[in-house]
């Protein structure tokens, strides 16, 4: 049943993404002859909308490395790993991890990280909506309480952990911002990214923060998440990193009682 | 006794598509809608796009659905594939659709996913026996899981299939007449396939089902050369409707009357009084139309 559709839609689907295998027969024009430059319209059309699809996404990455550079690599991740959902705005989960590898961009170690951020960045923008922990709320709990709650991060909240200052190169790449040089040998900056409202908020977390969020994210206490952080970053400062995390509206909501149960992380 | 009112939320959110003209809505003007309220016919999304939990695409949606009827257009349900439908995207429009109540759903004639894989660009099927059997039980299973006919857009096509037997129309047709479906007849469409294809589009449109048009797209396309040098048209909705495609919907709306007409505008994406203006001149052409059936119908003339 169908099997003539299954085959003819199998070669089709080959061709459109490898444009070392030939023209796949039966495909015309109005005088009944094969026309490859016909089919390549659909090779064409599917590398171009998945290139826009990844420019749309991509934006400071682009800007980095140039329009002509990012097309090219993102043709390369086109046709490498091609999306595998009509939704999108998901594609590029593993741009990262591709770009990573790719040759042409070694040279810019921090290239992955940025787009790491950018993906973060659009993973928050279509999160699930919630509405963020007023700070008054959190100053309304006994302080002896406080150290023992487990607390919920905002379904938007990303972290993302890097080795160059990526927090400083993504902004400088940003619409508005201010093109400028950046010391890629300086510090390893952390991103918390978030979106309590309509806006995404990318803001930089002092050392022993990821580590912080990430022990909260898996259900640890207050105080069992500061001793992560501390066996880190000795000098964890846990009412700083704290206060970063309410103002960016990254907590929706807390409660007592055992941790759970998703503590492996740490 | 007092009755509880606020406990009945009434939708009154404005339901049908009148036969006006509408848009595409793009996030480039999301803000200008909003604050400004522009006298439009309707607004017309791609369901794939407000797919994601929540954010901005949401919000604004909803802001813009309470003032305005809403058609809703899939673009990745891979009807003409060869293997079953994703019953999880199926799932997902049917959610989409129970929240935003749209006046009307349509979809493509088209595959665009093979296995795993969705290639982002609506891929031409052949016209045969066996793909109008794999087609029809697609439309019948998406109208039955929600619970609501949907809409049939005509393709762009680059090229043709050597082992179809049947004519791109009396596959609509046959579709039609299987299904139960309803049709958006997209005009640029008509004209890019009959410009590649060597037919004639006012004999296409002569000859198309036009009772069961619920819908009308207008676009502009690239003009390109296949390598015998002859005109290949690209369906690029990255520019205004072409004066053919003008003629040609005149045309149209003289045999169907107005019907919803949407302006199709999505990459280079134009300023909003542009992409407006656009939408302005379908809805007059379907006024003097309708103005000129009435004379005639008055007169004789």
């Amino acid at each position: 049943m169908q099997q003539l559709a299954t085959n003819r839609q199998r070669q089709f689907a080959a061709a459109l993404l490898d444009t070392t295998l030939a023209t796949p027969p039966g495909l015309i024009g109005p005088d009944g002859e094969l026309s490859s430059k016909r089919f390549a319209v659909y090779r064409n059309n599917v590398v171009l909308g998945l290139i826009e699809a990844l420019r749309a996404n991509f934006p400071a990455t682009r800007r980095i490395i140039g329009d002509e550079f990012f097309r090219a690599m993102a043709r390369a991740y086109a046709v490498s790993e091609p999306p595998t959902s009509p939704m999108l705005f998901e594609y590029g989960a593993g741009f990262a991890d591709f770009v990573a590898v790719f040759e042409p961009a070694v040279s810019l170690p921090y290239l992955p990280d940025v787009i790491r951020i950018e993906r973060a960045w659009l993973e928050a923008y279509h999160a699930r909506d919630a509405v963020a922990l007023e700070p008054m709320a959190l100053a309304a709990i006994p302080n002896d309480r406080v150290a023992e709650l487990r607390f919920s991060l905002h379904p938007s909240l990303r972290v993302v952990r890097s080795a160059f200052p990526v927090v400083t190169i993504w902004r400088m790449n940003i619409t508005d911002g201010v093109q400028g040089s950046a010391d890629v040998e300086s510090d390893g900056e952390d991103a918390l990214v978030v979106r309590p409202g309509a806006e995404v908020e990318v803001r930089l977390i002092p050392p022993g923060g990821a580590e912080f969020i990430t022990a909260l994210a898996s259900g640890l206490s207050l105080t069992e998440a500061t001793r992560c952080a501390m066996t880190e970053f000795a000098l964890f400062d846990l009412s700083t990193n704290l206060g970063i995390l309410v103002q960016a509206g990254g907590f929706s909501g807390y409660g007592q009682g055992e941790s759970r149960g998703k503590t492996e992380a740490r | 006794m007092t009755l509880a009112l606020e406990s009945v939320a009434l939708d009154t959110r404005p339901q049908a598509i009148l036969s006006r003209a509408g848009v595409g809505l793009k996030a480039e003007h999301y803000r200008t809608i909003v604050a400004t309220r522009p006298d439009i016919g309707f607004f017309e999304v791609h369901a794939e796009n407000y797919m994601g939990a929540g954010g901005p695409p949401h919000r604004y949606l909803t802001e813009i659905r309470s003032h305005y009827p809403l058609s809703l257009h899939g673009v990745g349900l891979s009807i003409g594939a060869a293997h079953s439908l994703d019953r999880h995207h199926l799932q997902r429009l049917k959610q989409l659709i129970e929240r935003y109540q749209p006046g009307l759903f349509s979809e493509h004639l088209a595959w665009s996913t093979h296995g795993t894989r969705f290639f982002d660009d609506l891929l031409p099927i052949p016209y045969t026996s066996e793909t109008l059997a794999l087609v029809t039980d697609h439309i019948d299973e998406v109208q039955n899981t929600l619970g609501r006919q949907m809409l049939l857009e005509n393709p762009s096509t680059y090229l043709a299939f050597a082992e179809s037997t049947y004519s791109e129309i009396d596959f609509i047709v046959e579709t039609v007449r299987r299904t139960g479906c309803g049709l958006l007849l997209d005009v640029n469409n008509v004209y890019v396939s009959s410009t590649n294809q060597r037919w004639d589009p006012i004999r296409y449109l002569d000859e198309y089902p036009l009772a069961h048009v619920q819908e009308i797209h207008l676009a502009g396309y690239t003009r390109e050369a296949d390598e015998a040098g002859r005109p290949l048209l690209i369906d690029t909705h990255d520019r205004p409707v072409d004066e053919l495609v003008w003629s040609l919907f005149e045309h149209a709306i003289g045999r169907v009357g107005p019907k919803p007409t949407l302006i199709e505008w999505d990459s280079k994406v134009p300023t909003w009084p542009e992409l407006k203006a656009e939408a302005d001149r379908a809805e007059a052409i379907m006024l003097a139309v309708g103005k000129r059936e009435r004379h005639r119908a008055a007169t004789g003339y």
